[in-house]
């Protein structure tokens, strides 16, 4: 794991105290608000609903046992007991006090993490693919990369004050885990002729105008990354729109000018960063890299992996869906669902947590991941210790078998936290999920991806979901929109709007009818709902929403 | 022709703990939007939401919010506002959680 420097951890303290000084003032009445909140947003503290939110980033999702067990103390000393997990890889406190933040942040200090950049119109936290440094199919661990990226992005003179915010993410691996075509720069590590080195897409995002990325340069040498993507951002800094919030981001800037105006931009500036670029930044990666010399995997037997396999159907179910390939063959990636059947997606209590962080020391060469899709990763075990990992999870409420199928929703707070929210998001979550599991048929429908929001700034990643649920407010009253046949991998794609929304009791029956009705028209079990839909079209499942048929099916 | 006006109540978050706040006739800041002070008529209203927003001490975000009376009190007419007088919907948190003490 990658160690704070002296210099880090004397900025990242500098920063606390300086945050400290301003709570102080801001309470005595020295700060008005206006002046106030721009300084809490850069500490990563926002005003929600009911409550302040404090944001903390998990640099590329990755954590180890120590401050997992951190995260676990700050949520019961200054929260309510639990955390929620986010999909951009942050975890969110919904309950502290203004006063206390300082000391939430001096903890968190305390194991070298922090809120900075979590907001504002800066580049944000970094993410990655959160199967990297693990994963069979993976070319290279990115993350070394993106903790070069967070290095040089952290307090970038240059980049304080962009047009809007700016997300960055990294995979790599062909299979694209980190949505890379739904960020502002997307990076896939590729090769070429046996040299390392990047595709990079630009121009991604989601929100009220989704738009996937576009290749601005198929291949970068790994040593032209910063000053490429300081290139991309100049430019972004000069042509983005300041005028107007909503056509600030550079999916905007993009669509706007083209890709090619774009890259002859970027590609006229790029030299000029080039040369100021001497090699410090690639020591610096070195130095970083031995930070993630990948663990000493352990060569024993993995029997007990088989027997129990073969001996219980409850690890059997947990191990088909929740174990990933490791490069190493007597390992696996275990992702932990944090989608109990009926929980709030997401969400760990604190005892949770540090049987997370129990587990990863004793079983995960002390590795634990945040996915965006809200699960927890150990992404080292030992296949013959899986079945002990398995039993303490079943103990904590952690063993739910549900990764990648229908009941492993994502979905934003919504309006039960947050201020910007149309509708709630998390009910809807938790009931569909329960009634997923009533109907005992998510294994049968195998994998299917439903992301839900609460505004349309789609934080939940709806428009990526092969089932997305946008909730809007209709002239007072709640209403969730469908948008179908949406992807976030590699073969990415926007969903289409289905039809009318549904209100707020109906939309739980109208999703069902759709698993229904894939159910009924999949050639196979081993065409997905996606893939159904694309050979489909939109005609049946439009039928089985609105359709007489449908809903009499549903009744 | 002047539209009728629709009542309203001036409500906020209370800078300390950032909880739902509402302004009664006498001044406080109450935790109940029963107590809050209803608002019938526009001009009233604009000095009112003045009167909040010069107490940026105590006060976040204070603004107008539509209201109706009920028997105890103001109801909120929009679910945001229902919602934000008791608190998220998957767990028994905010106000649902604490017989709220009083005002700030
Ligand atoms: C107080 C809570 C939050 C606020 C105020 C907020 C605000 C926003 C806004 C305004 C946008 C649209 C930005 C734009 O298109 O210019 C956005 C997008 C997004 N947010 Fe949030 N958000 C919140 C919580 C979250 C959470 C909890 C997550 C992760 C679960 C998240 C992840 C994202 C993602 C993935 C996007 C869309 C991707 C993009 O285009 O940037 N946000 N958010
Ligand atoms: S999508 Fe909207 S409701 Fe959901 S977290 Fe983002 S801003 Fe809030």
């Amino acid at each position: 794991m990658y160690r704070y420097t002296e210099f880090d951890d004397s900025f990242v303290r500098n920063r606390v105290a300086q945050f400290r000084k301003q709570v102080e003032r801001r309470l005595a009445g020295a700060l008005t608000e206006d002046e106030f909140k721009p300084l809490r947003l850069m500490n990563g503290l926002y005003l929600q609903l009911h409550a302040y939110m404090l944001r903390v980033a998990i640099p590329y999702g990755t954590l180890d046992s120590r401050k997992m067990r951190q995260l676990a103390m700050i949520a019961e000393r200054w929260d309510k007991g639990y955390g929620h997990f986010t999909t951009r890889q942050n975890i969110q406190y919904n309950w502290p006090k203004l006063h206390d933040v300082p000391d939430m942040l001096d903890a968190l200090a305390d194991v070298e993490m922090h809120a900075i950049q979590t907001s504002g119109n800066t580049i944000r936290n970094v993410t990655a693919d959160h199967f990297a440094g693990a994963s069979a199919d993976e070319i290279a661990d990115p993350r070394p990369i993106a903790e070069l990226l967070r290095q040089w992005s952290t307090d970038h003179p240059e980049f304080q004050f962009l047009p809007r915010k700016f997300k960055i993410a990294i995979t790599g691996s062909p299979n694209d885990r980190a949505v890379t075509r739904a960020h502002d720069i997307g990076l896939r590590m590729v090769e070429r002729g046996g040299e390392p080195g990047f595709e990079v897409v630009v121009g991604g995002g989601l929100g009220r105008t989704p738009m996937l990325g576009q290749v601005i340069r198929a291949f970068l040498p790994r040593a032209d990354l910063l000053p490429y993507i300081e290139a991309i951002l100049a430019t972004y800094n000069a042509l983005g729109r300041r005028d107007n919030k909503f056509k600030a981001r550079i999916k905007i800037t993009v669509h706007e000018n083209g890709i090619d105006t774009i890259r002859e931009m970027v590609e006229a500036e790029f030299p000029h960063r080039r040369a100021q670029f001497q090699g410090g930044d690639q020591a610096l990666l070195r130095e970083i890299e031995a930070a993630f010399a990948p663990p000493a995997l352990r060569d024993a037997p993995s029997e007990a992996f088989e027997a129990a396999r073969a001996a219980d159907p409850v690890f059997r179910a947990w191990a088909d869906t929740n174990l990933a390939a490791h490069r190493h063959p007597d390992h696996a990636i275990i992702t932990i669902s944090l989608k109990a059947h009926g929980a709030t997606p997401g969400d760990a209590t604190a005892d949770q947590m540090r049987v997370m962080a129990d587990l990863a020391e004793r079983y995960g060469h002390d590795e634990l991941r945040i996915s965006h899709e809200q699960n927890v990763i150990l992404p080292h075990v030992h296949k013959g210790d899986l079945p002990a990992v398995h039993a303490a999870l079943r103990e904590a409420g952690l063993a739910t078998a549900n990764v990648g199928l229908a009941s492993d929703i994502i979905a934003c707070p919504g309006m039960d936290y947050c201020a910007l929210a149309t509708a709630r998001s998390i009910p809807v979550a938790q009931q569909i999920a329960t009634r997923i599991e009533d109907l005992k048929l998510e294994h049968d429908v195998g994998p299917l991806k439903i992301k839900i929001s609460g505004c349309i700034n789609a934080c939940g990643h709806h428009h990526v979901g092969h089932i997305g649920i946008l909730g809007l407010d209709r002239a007072g009253v709640e209403n969730y929109q469908i948008t179908l046949g949406g992807d976030g991998t590699e073969t990415a794609a926007i969903g289409e709007r289905a039809g009318p929304g549904f209100a707020y009791d109906e939309i739980v029956p109208a999703v069902e009818r759709l698993i229904l009705a894939y159910l009924d028209q999949r050639e196979s079990r081993e065409e997905s709902f996606l893939d159904a839909y694309r050979r489909l079209g939109p005609a049946p499942f439009k039928e089985a929403l609105y359709g007489k048929e449908g809903r009499r099916h549903a009744a | 022709m002047s539209r009728r006006f629709t009542p309203k109540v001036v409500t906020a978050n209370a800078l300390a703990e950032g909880d739902v706040v509402y302004l009664t006739e006498d001044d406080r800041w109450s935790r109940h939007h029963f107590e809050a002070e209803l608002i019938e008529d526009e001009a009233h209203a604009d000095i009112r939401l003045l009167l909040a927003q010069s107490q940026p001490q105590t006060v976040v975000g204070a603004y107008l919010a539509d209201a109706r009376p009920g028997p105890r009190g103001p109801e909120p007419v929009h679910f945001r506002e229902a919602f934000r007088t008791r608190g998220p919907s998957n767990y028994p948190h905010g106000k649902q959680e604490t017989p709220a003490s009083s005002s700030l």
